[in-house]
Parts: C-alpha cells; structure tokens; sequence
C-alpha cells in the first residue's frame, strides 16, 4: 500500500535519526522493501501475516489435493507412502499453524487496534518480532521439503514412540522430526509473544468510554483467544522440550524401555491441543458476530451472552482434552468426567449459534457476499458441531476413533467453521484495508462453487468412516465398499479447490482493478469503519471517544455531539504535541533471524551453531532494549466536517 | 530527569486502566510462565508415582542442607530485588544499584549451587540425564528453573549496566562500547569468580593446603580480583544519567519476574526435594 497518499495531512515530522549512533539510526522509510522489514505499523504487520498465511493456506491445499489423488482409487500409486506420511502431516501443521492461525492473527492484528480506537498495539516492536518468528517457524518447518530428510511424517500431533529415533530416523541423519519439533517450538513462541501483546492492547489501550462491555466481539473473541493461547501453549512448549531432550540428549520421557510412558505426550498435546481447537474457532465467531448484524441491520442479539458464551468455552476448553484418548483405558471415571464435560462444552456453543440466528430473525437481511460466508459458517459449523456432539458419547466415539468420520468432523468444525468465517472476513474487510469493492456476482460464484466443493469432498467422509475406513492409510483395498465414496470426495476436493481458486482470482483482480469503495461501504457498526480507506498510518486523526456499544453507529446518528467533541478532544491533542508514533527498527527481525539460524542448527544436532544463533538473539535483543522504544510525533490536517463523516446519512 | 516522588507509581494515566502496560504483561506472561512450570512439574510427579524397577532412592542422591541453603538464599534475593524496586520508586539510584549488585549476588550464589549440586550427582551419585526416568526429570526440571534464574541474572546485570548510561547519550558519545566492555568483564568476573569457589570447595574437601589451591587456579583466582576490582571502577558514579525514576516500572517488572522465579522454586523445593522426605 501507497502510504504516501496521506503525505499531505502531515504538517510536520520530527527528524529523530539525526544525532544518533549509527546502530541505532531508525529507519524512516516509508515504502519499499526496508519500510516492511522494518515495520512497527499494526496495520501492515497484520498484511505481512495475511499474505504469509494465505500463501501457506495454498501450500496445503495443494498437499491436500495430493492426498486425495492418492486416495481416488484404491490400491493407487501416485504417491508413495512415505510421501503420503509426509503429506498428511505437513497438510494438518501447515493448515493449522502456518494458514488459520496466522491469518486470525493477521485479522487481530489489522481491526483489533482499530476497533477499540487505538492508534497502534501497545507494543509495536513485539508485534513485528512475533511476525518475523512466525516466518522464521514456517520456514523450519517447510525446509524439510528442499533437503534428504524430507518433510516431518509423524502425523500433526507426534504421537510418542513415532517421534523417537527408534521409529522415526529412516537412517542416519534424519531430522525430519527434530525440524517439526524446532517449527513448532518457534511457532508457539510467536503465538505467545503475539497474544500477550493483544492482551496488554485490548485492557490497556481502550479509547475513552470503550468500556469491556461496549467492545466489539471480535475484539472480544480475541481477547479470549489470546488467553487460550497463553495458557495453552507452555503445555506443548513443554512436551516438545521433553521430546526434543529425548532425541538430543537421550533422556527417558518417553523412552519405553527405561520406563518412559508415551501416554504422558498424549496428556501434555492435548491439554495443548483441545484449547487450540478454540484458537482456531473462536476468531471466525467473533468476525461473524460482526458480520451478521451488520447485514441484518440490527444490533447483536444478547451481547453479554454471546461475549459470556465465548469466555465460557474459553474456560471449558482446558477441561475435555481427554476427549481426544477415550480409546487409551483411561479408566470409567476419567473417561465419564470427560464425556460429561464435552457435552457441556456444546451448551455455550449452541447458545452462540441461537444469538446469531436471533440477530438474524426479523432483520432486514441483506444478501452480500460476506453474508453468505457467514451463512455457510453457521450452517456448516452446526453440522461439525453435531458429528462433534457424537463424539462426545465415549462408547460411540471408540467406533468412530481414527476413522474418516473424525476427519469428516474436524473439517466441517475447520473449514465449514474457521476457514468460511475468515473468508467471509476477508470479503467483508477487503473495503476497509484495500479501499476496494469485490464484485458481488464473483464473490457469489466462488461462495457456491466452494460451499459445493466443501460438501462434496466431506460429507461422504461421513459414510466412509462409519464404514470403517481408517484415517492415515495410502492404500485400501477395492472391495471394501469405500471406492465410490473415495471418489465423489476427490471430485470435491477439485471443485473446492477451483472455488478458491476462484476466491484469490478475483481478490487479486479487485486489489488492482476493483470498484473504488466509499468511506464505510457496508453502513457498518464499530469504529474501524470510522477512519478513511485504506487507514492512514496514524489510524484516527483524533481518538475517538465512545459513548454506546457499536460506538460507530451511535456516532453516526448524534453526529452534532460527535463533531463537539470530536474538536475538543482534537484542540487538546494538538496542545500536547500531537499524535505520537512509534519508530521503526531493524532489531525485530534481526532477533528473529537468530532464532531461525539457532533452531536450524539445534534441529541439526549442531550445539556451536545453535549457541551462535543464540547469541546473535541476545545480541539483537540488547540492542533493541538499548535502542529505546523513540517514536516522532504527527500533527494530521483536521479533516473538514463534511469529510469527516461516513458518505451516507 | 524527574524529581523524587513526581511519579505515581500505581497510576498510568495513559492507560485505560492505570497499570502499566510493561506491568500487565509481566502479569500475563507470569500467568503463561505457571502452565510452563506446572507442565514440567507434574511430569515429575507423574513419573514419580510410576517409577521404574530398579529407580534411584532420591533421599541417597539429595543433600538436603546444601539445597535449603540455596532456596534460603534465593528467598532473601527477593528481598533485595525488592529493596531496589522500593529504592528507584524514591529515586535513589545509588541504593537501587547496591541492592541490583546483591540480587545478582545471591541470584549466583543459588546458580553457584546448582551447578555443584548437578556436578555432584553425577560424578559422585552417578545420576545421569539418561541412565533414569529420575534423572531425565530431575535435571530438565530443575534445569529449566535454573535457566529461568540466570535469564534474571542476565536482566539484572543488563539493568545495572544501563543504569550508567549518561544522560544525553544520544549525541554519539562511545557508551555502548562502554557498555558491551561492562558486560564483557561481568560475565568474565562471574565465570572466573565461580570457578575460583568450586574449586575452593572441591580444595576444601580434599583438605589442600590454601597455598597449594591458589598456585593450581591463578588464572582463575586472577582473574576474579582484577574483574572485580575493574567492576569496582566501572561502577563508580559517574556524573548525570538517564537512568531515573522513570525506570521504576522496568526494575518494577523485572522484580515480578524474580519473585516469580523464586516463588516458582518454593513449588519446586517442596515437589521434588521435601517430598522424599516425607
């Protein structure tokens, strides 16, 4: 994006690279490549983290075509199975690490700040560290791709023996495993820097009269998703530092024969793994719990409860982790108190979805493209919900464990769910961060065609796994009664696939070409819609102050007392120096890159190379400590009155 | 600089709910930090319960003494981290440094005994990371603790060293290379001064002669004095400063992270070490 089309509004900026020592000189570019590596704008660190994840969203789903072209015909040779393995685990990790959670982080990243009327997050720096660590994550897991090793194969959640050097070495000097380890131990240490960053900027960082009760939900949903992640990542943290001291330093964690229990990874993944379901749910709902009122034009039905509901599962999410080894003899009582507590876990849910459908009721529904995502959403997560609720019933789940109804399931809770709710956000933000419309008629035809395909591939996955066929296998046999089902899914699989094809094809075409969008296209409801498209670097020229839920509706129909204090708060902020922003650095993604070098060199077995890259983090840390947060202050031009208001009204 | 007192500690007027943002973060990372710990720590206990046949006895191995001293010592260095929050709070830089020096000190000191303990076990007690379930828990557990307190040792001395920076630095005056120079004779000071005392226990007990010790480790007892002697010089007051009162808030989330720490170990002495001895 052309940041300099807002050049004009700026009267005067501070010069504060002038008498610094030459290592700390801030960079000051504003466009080209050193402007993005240097970043500290929330805005585009949340672009960096979209385009990374939907390049990574394409990546698996090319993998997972792979998969279903193996798995067209029985007895297929297209793949081999070790290429199969690999497949399969990096289609899951990909998919969930490198594609939905980043691009919920790219959306926390962009319209959390500007809901809550923050001029940035409270730690900018921090925030262009977790991207770069994101980066340097997906590139330690994909690497495998390019050298002898391969891609990891152990499957997404690593069950422990598979990962041990027993299981999982093909021959000397296969680090396929210890890249997935490193990966994702790099990955959660972004998830976590990034989270506790959004938690500090949703408390802290409120405008004026933004109370907790009038935050938007998306805003809402993120606060709690941060928190999930918080809370549930040392869990995984912790299993992969055992894992990793098993296979460098022999250690006995898992090691069967010196006593090791490999039900303790399934324990310590899952009290990770179950919350991060809800890390990948929890962001799609609040982005429809923004979209739906705003296309039925009526406010959210029962705010609190929706907000109370998010914060419900939350909470519940760290007690059903069990849920996913009801077949490893856990006992009665365990196995009971889980099947309990994952039942309980649909109420919450099920009260999210009768708020939505009563935002719906008796609104004056209007059909754009956006909406119907979010249509797809609730019809399409119910139907994962209720293969979930199935799953809940222990004795029915161990028929139904490791076969194809559990991968019809999640991915009618992912993709039906996660991946329609991020969709529907992208089409419905696209106006505000690209100041473009995409045309209703394609955006329309790739829903359909996407809606089809998605169907299409899953729903006969159902049949397939109460069939018996397991998940995991590259091959089966041909009389099992599994062909034509196998079939009609890989058929879907190619027409969700052009659906998305479809989907990027004309976000690319409306980015370049697009119908220019006025100010707040939609007759939107939250304040990031009060600022111009695309947002001036500063955000808001004068910090908005609030004084009712959907601060920007509310604003739209009391415009004269907006405009009063809308000058008040403006004259006062001129006062005291104007609007302050926050400087760019270099350090970020020189800390990072020692990460990346130090993890590669660790997955390696190489410890001099691993302690180098260590050093060159705590040398990049320093000197970012030393550097000092800066920052230079902006005086933006007072929009005139006529302007500064939305275009209808 | 500000004058002592100006600021309101327990106020942010720029934040929506008055803490500080530095704070709430600690808080929040302290928050991630427990399931870090709580993680580690029941995979302990989880495995003590299931030990398997032919497991070390850990009351053979501990020395129970020598590990109460060092959690006492440790207890008492939150007591300093403490006194210099409460001292840069008042704007009293000389007293936050002293106190910053002796959280340093005792932090060591605990490190110091780790790394005896560790190097005991396994020369003397023959527990290793690999030869048992105990010890691959023992060691990741306590380890990672003990990473967890030389990470605070490294913010502390990081902290101090910037407390020299002048004020005005920016105006391209050589304080960074001041600065890494520092770093550079602490870290050398510490290693030194921690081989100089292991080797004096190690001398202790095998009753050498204190002349016979100092001609086998000159280099490192050398080295200890003229470190120390150069830290001498270096921390001396050195005209005005930026480091002030509105740093209180930095040596105010550092103080939480090494209470954590230290809480964190009181956990730990009593899972792992007060445990066998019930």
């Amino acid at each position: 994006m052309d940041t300099t089309a807002h050049a004009p509004l700026i009267t005067q900026e501070e010069p504060v690279a002038a008498k610094r020592p030459w290592l700390f000189t801030r960079p000051t570019a504003k466009t080209g490549l050193v402007s993005w590596l240097t970043t500290v704008d929330h805005k585009r660190v949340g672009l960096l983290y979209g385009f990374s994840a939907l390049f990574f969203f394409l990546v698996g789903g090319v993998e997972a075509l792979f998969i279903r072209i193996q798995l067209a015909v029985p007895n297929n040779t297209f793949l081999q199975h070790q290429t199969y393995n690999e497949l399969f685990t990096m289609h899951a990790t990909t998919m969930i690490f490198l594609a939905v959670m980043p691009l919920s982080a790219a959306f926390f990243n962009y319209i959390m700040p500007l809901q809550i009327g923050a001029r940035d997050v409270a730690f900018p720096r921090l925030n262009g560290f977790a991207f770069w660590v994101f980066l340097a994550g997906a590139i330690i897991l994909n690497v495998g791709w390019f050298i002898k090793s391969g891609a990891p194969d152990s499957g997404w959640f690593g069950y422990a023996p598979l990962t041990s050097n027993a299981y999982s070495n093909q021959f000397a000097g296969d680090i396929s495993t210890d890249l997935w380890v490193m990966g994702l131990q790099i990955l959660g240490v972004s998830s976590v820097i990034g989270s506790l960053n959004f938690i500090v900027t949703i408390i802290n960082l409120r405008a004026p009269g933004m109370t907790m009760m009038r935050l938007p939900v998306f805003t809402w949903m993120t606060l709690i998703t941060a928190f999930l992640i918080i809370l549930s990542f040392p869990a995984i943290t912790i299993a992969l530092v055992e894992l990793m001291m098993d296979r460098n330093f022999a250690t006995n964690f898992f090691e069967v024969s010196n006593g090791g229990l490999p039900i303790l990874w399934q324990h310590l993944f899952w009290v990770f793994g179950h919350p991060e379901v809800y890390i990948l749910i929890l962001p799609a709902m609040g982005i429809i719990s923004e979209i739906l009122p705003t296309f039925s034009r009526k406010p959210l039905f029962g705010y609190p409860i929706v907000v109370f509901s998010g914060a419900c599962i939350g909470f519940l999410g760290f007690g059903v982790w069990s849920h996913h080894m009801f077949t490893t003899g856990m006992g009665t009582v365990a196995t009971a108190a889980f099947s309990l507590m994952t039942m309980a876990i649909a109420v919450p849910t099920g009260v999210k979805i009768f708020n939505w459908i009563g935002t719906l009721w008796g609104g004056h529904l209007q059909m754009r493209t956006p909406m119907m995502f979010a249509l797809g959403f609730i019809w399409m997560f119910m139907m994962g919900g209720f293969s979930g609720i199935m799953h809940s019933a222990a004795p029915a789940d161990s028929q139904q464990q490791d076969s194809y109804f559990v991968v019809a399931h999640f991915h009618y809770v992912l993709i039906g769910g996660s991946v329609f709710g991020l969709l529907a956000g992208i089409h419905y933000w696209f106006p505000l961060v690209f100041g473009r419309k995409v045309s209703e008629f394609w955006g329309k035809l790739s829903f359909w065609v996407v809606f089809i395909g998605f169907n299409t591939t899953f729903f006969p996955m159902h049949f397939l796994g109460l069939n018996g066929m397991p998940r995991r296998t590259a091959v089966y046999d041909g009389n099992m009664g599994w062909n034509t089902p196998n079939f009609i899914a890989t058929i879907g699989a190619f027409i969700l696939g052009i659906g998305i094809a479809i989907y990027f094809a004309v976000m690319i075409y409306t980015y370049f070409k697009g119908q220019k969008a006025g100010r707040d296209p939609w007759d939107a409801r939250t304040l990031e819609w009060a600022i111009p498209n695309p947002p001036p670097e500063y955000n808001f020229a004068v910090t908005p102050s609030v004084h009712a839920r959907d601060a920007f509706w509310h604003e739209k129909h009391n415009r004269e007392e907006a405009l009063t204090a809308k000058a008040a708060t403006a004259h006062s902020a001129s006062a005291h120096g104007g609007i302050h922003m926050p400087s760019q650095s270099w350090f970020p993604i020189l800390t990072a890159g020692g990460m990346l070098i130090g993890s590669l060199f660790l997955a390696n077995h190489n410890y001099i190379g691993a302690i180098c890259g260590g050093g060159l983090t705590f040398l990049g840390a320093y000197l970012w400590a030393l550097e000092g947060p800066g920052g230079y202050h902006m005086h933006p031009e007072p929009e005139a009155n006529g302007k500064d208001s939305p275009a209808k009204h | 600089m500000s004058h002592a007192g100006t600021i309101d500690h327990h106020h942010d007027a720029t934040t929506a709910t008055g803490i500080p943002n530095k704070k709430l973060f600690m808080w929040a990372f302290l928050a991630s930090d427990c399931m870090f710990f709580g993680a580690l720590i029941s995979t302990h206990l989880i495995y003590r319960l299931h030990p398997p046949p032919g497991s070390p006895s850990p009351r053979q191995i501990f020395s129970i003494e020598l590990t109460s001293f060092s959690t006492f010592i440790l207890l008492m260095s939150s007591l300093l981290m403490a006194l210099a929050v409460n001292a840069i709070q008042k704007n009293y830089l000389t007293s936050t440094r002293h106190n910053l020096l002796g959280t340093i000190f005792f932090g060591l000191i605990f490190l110091g005994c780790q790394v005896y303990e560790f190097t005991h076990f396994v020369h003397e007690k023959g527990l290793t990371l690999s030869n048992s379930l105990f010890g691959s828990t023992f060691y990741t557990l306590t380890g990672t603790h003990g990473c967890h307190v030389a990470i605070g040792v490294l913010w502390l001395i990081l902290t101090y060293i910037r407390s020299f920076k002048p004020a005005g630095a920016d105006a391209g005056r050589p304080w960074l290379a001041g600065a890494f120079f520092h770093f550079f004779i602490f870290a050398l000071t510490i290693v030194a001064g921690m081989a100089t005392v292991l080797s004096g226990v190690h001398a202790h007990l095998a009753r050498e002669p204190f002349r016979e010790f100092i001609s086998h480790n000159l280099l490192a007892v050398g080295t200890t004095i003229v470190g120390l002697a150069i830290l001498t010089y270096l921390g001396r007051s050195r005209g005005a400063v930026e480091f002030g009162e509105a740093n209180a808030i930095d040596v105010e989330s550092m103080g939480l992270y090494w209470h954590f720490v230290d809480i964190v170990w009181i956990v730990i002495f009593t899972a792992v070490y007060l445990l066998e001895y019930l």
